[in-house]
C-alpha cells in the first residue's frame, strides 16, 4: 500500500525522536563525567578531565575491569561453542524434538534474572561451591547462552541444507563438512552471537549481584556507588566501559565487513 | 537421510541442553524444594512444610506482587503504543534508514542497565540536566522527577524498549502489503484494516514482545531502587529482602517460586502457541 509523504515523515521524524530520548540518559553521564564540581549540578559551570585520572589510577577500577573482563570473555567462549551447535539443532536439522528442544532454549530468556541469580546461589551452596567471579560465568550463561543460540539459529534458518548433502554426497566426513561448509556458512553468526554474549556480560548486573560471592564486577561496583550516594567516578568508569562497548562495536562491524567482502572476492564477485 | 538427521540434531542439541540443565532446571528445583522447608533453615533435609506460603498471604506479600504485576502490565501497555508506530516504519517503509535504527538501538542494549537508568536519575534529579537547565533557563524553582510510581513505569518502558520494538517488526514484516492493497482496494478504511488484518498477521510478534517485556518488567529490581529511591517495593525487591536481611531461604524462594509460576507459566503457554519457525524465517 503506497504511503502518503506525510507518514512517511511523520513516522521519520517520530523514529529519530525515539533515538534521543533513548541517548539522553547516556549523554547525560558523558556530560556528568566531565563536570568539576564534587557534587553534580546541571548546568555544568566548569570541565574538567581529572575523574577520568582517579579512575584510572584506582587500583580497585582497574582490578574491576580485570574481573568484568575475564568473565565476559569466559562467557564469549562458552556461549558461542554451545550456541553454534544449539543452533543447528534449533533450525537446521529435523529431528524429533526439534519444537520441544527451542521451546526449552528460549525459556530463560523469559525468567526475571535477579530470581535466576537467587536461585543459582542457592544451587551452588547445595552443591558446595563457593561463590567467586567463576561462578558468574556459569550465572551469565543462563541468560546469554539462549541469546547466542537464537543469534546463530537466524543465520542458520537462511542455510541451504544442499550445501551439506552435496558434501557428504562427494564423501566429507562430519567434522570436515562442519569446517568447511558448516562454520563458514554460519560465520557472520557466529561473531555477532560472540559480540552480543561479551558485551551482555560485560554490562550484566542482576545475574552478578548474588553470584560474585566475594568478588565484584564492574556494573556491581557501579551498583553499590549509586546507592550510597553521588561519586563522580560513577559517570567517569561508566563512561569509560560504554567507549569499550563502542569501540568493540565498531571493531566488530569493521571485521564482518572485512571478511565479507574477501568472500565475496573469493567468490568471484557473487555472495 | 532422516536417520542422520534424528542423530545430528539430537548430538547438536546436547552442548546447551547439558548446560541449561545444570545452570537452569536443576537451580529452579532447589528453589521449588526450598520453598516447602520450614523457615530459616539452610538445608533441604527437613520434613516439608506449606508455612511459607501461609506467610506470603498472612503478611500481605501479595501487595507488592500486584504492584509489580501492575506496573509491568502498564510498561507492556505503554511499550506496545510507543513501539508500534516505529515497528511499522522499520518494517515497511523505512528501508536502509531501519537498519540503523535497529544498530542504534542494539547498541544501547550493551551499554549496563544500571547505567542507562543512572543516567535517568542524573537527567531527571533536582538540579539534574532537564530540571537544572529549565531552573536555569526560565529561572523557575524545579523539583526533582524522582520518587514515585509513574517514573518507575517509564524506566520500565524505557528498560525493555528493544525487547518489544525488534518482535513486533519482525511480526510486522510478516503481514504481506497485497493483502493490506487488497483490502484497501476493496474500499477498507485504515482502522479496519489495521483490526483485520495487520493486528491478527502480526500477533506472534505482539505476542513475544509482550510477553517479553511483561515478564522482564514483573521481575525487575533496579529500576524500583535506582528511580523509585526507597519509596516504592516491588516483588523482587521483597526476594531479595527475605535472601539477604530476613536470612530466610525458605520463605525467599517461596515468594520466588509464586514469581517464577506466574512469568513461567506465561512464557510456557505462550511459546507453545507460536510457531517458531514462522517468525525466524525458515526456508520452504
Amino acid at each position: 500500500m503506497p504511503h502518503k509523504p506525510i507518514t512517511r515523515a511523520a513516522l521519520l521524524v517520530y523514529g529519530i525522536l525515539t533515538l534521543l530520548v533513548l541517548y539522553l540518559p547516556i549523554a547525560a553521564i558523558a556530560f556528568a563525567s566531565f563536570s568539576k564540581a564534587r557534587y553534580l549540578s546541571f548546568p555544568i559551570e566548569r570541565y574538567t578531565s581529572q575523574w577520568y585520572g582517579k579512575a584510572l589510577e584506582s587500583s580497585t577500577v582497574s582490578d574491576l575491569i580485570v574481573t568484568s573482563f575475564k568473565v565476559a570473555f569466559a562467557v564469549m567462549l562458552v556461549s558461542v561453542v554451545a550456541g553454534f551447535f544449539g543452533a543447528l539443532a534449533f533450525a537446521r536439522y529435523r529431528w524429533r524434538f526439534r519444537g520441544v528442544f527451542q521451546k526449552f532454549v528460549l525459556l530463560p530468556i523469559f525468567f526475571p534474572q535477579a530470581v535466576l541469580g537467587l536461585a543459582l546461589l542457592m544451587w551452588f551452596n547445595a552443591i558446595g561451591v563457593t561463590p567467586t567471579w567463576q561462578t558468574a560465568i556459569a550465572a551469565h550463561l543462563v541468560w546469554i547462552a539462549p541469546i547466542a543460540t537464537l543469534v546463530i539459529a537466524i543465520r542458520a534458518y537462511g542455510f541451504d541444507p544442499a550445501l551439506e548433502e552435496a558434501a557428504r554426497d562427494m564423501g566429507a566426513g562430519y567434522w570436515q563438512i562442519l569446517r568447511e561448509i558448516t562454520l563458514p556458512l554460519l560465520w557472520p553468526g557466529v561473531v555477532s552471537a560472540g559480540l552480543f554474549a561479551f558485551l551482555l556480560s560485560w554490562g550484566n548486573f542482576p545475574l552478578s549481584l548474588f553470584t560474585t560471592g566475594a568478588d565484584l564486577t564492574l556494573p556491581e561496583w557501579l551498583y553499590a556507588k549509586m546507592v550510597s550516594g553521588y561519586s563522580p567516578l560513577v559517570p567517569s568508569v561508566g563512561s569509560m566501559t560504554l567507549a569499550l562497548s563502542l569501540i568493540l562495536l565498531l571493531a566488530s562491524a569493521a571485521c564482518i565487513r572485512l571478511t565479507g567482502r574477501r568472500r565475496r572476492r573469493a567468490n568471484g564477485g557473487e555472495g | 537421510m532422516e536417520r542422520i538427521e534424528e542423530r545430528q540434531g539430537l548430538l547438536s542439541a546436547l552442548p546447551v541442553l547439558i548446560l541449561l540443565g545444570a545452570i537452569f532446571l536443576a537451580p529452579l528445583l532447589v528453589v521449588a524444594g526450598f520453598a516447602f522447608m520450614p523457615p530459616k533453615v539452610f538445608h533441604l533435609a527437613h520434613l516439608p512444610s506449606f508455612e511459607n506460603f501461609r506467610i506470603f498471604f498472612d503478611q500481605g506479600y501479595h501487595a507488592p506482587l500486584l504492584r509489580s504485576l501492575g506496573m509491568a502490565g502498564a510498561a507492556t501497555v505503554l511499550l506496545f503504543v510507543l513501539c508500534y508506530p516505529l515497528a511499522y516504519g522499520m518494517a515497511k517503509i523505512f528501508g536502509r534508514f531501519s537498519l540503523a535504527i535497529t544498530l542504534a538501538v542494539v547498541a544501547t542494549l550493551f551499554v549496563s542497565e544500571n547505567i542507562r537508568l543512572f543516567g535517568w536519575v542524573l537527567t531527571l534529579m533536582k538540579g539534574g540536566m532537564l530540571p537544572g537547565h529549565l531552573e536555569a533557563w526560565t529561572g523557575l524553582e524545579m523539583d526533582g522527577l524522582l520518587y514515585n510510581l509513574p517514573i518507575i513505569v517509564l524506566g520500565l518502558t524505557y528498560a525493555y524498549f528493544p525487547f518489544m520494538l525488534f518482535p513486533l517488526v519482525q511480526g510486522i514484516s510478516m503481514v504481506p502489503d497485497d493483502l493490506r492493497l487488497a483490502a484497501s482496494d476493496l474500499g477498507a478504511s485504515r482502522l479496519r484494516i489495521f483490526l483485520e488484518i495487520d493486528l491478527p498477521l502480526a500477533m506472534p510478534g505482539i505476542v513475544v514482545g509482550s510477553l517479553l517485556t511483561f515478564v522482564l518488567a514483573a521481575g525487575a529490581m533496579a529500576e524500583s531502587k535506582l528511580l523509585g529511591g526507597q519509596a516504592v517495593i516491588v516483588m523482587a525487591d521483597e526476594i531479595e529482602t527475605a535472601f539477604t536481611y530476613g536470612q530466610n531461604w525458605p520463605l525467599g524462594s517461596a515468594l520466588a517460586l509464586i514469581l517464577i509460576l506466574i512469568v513461567g507459566g506465561l512464557a510456557i503457554l505462550a511459546l507453545s502457541k507460536i510457531d517458531l519457525d514462522g517468525i525466524m524465517g525458515r526456508r520452504s
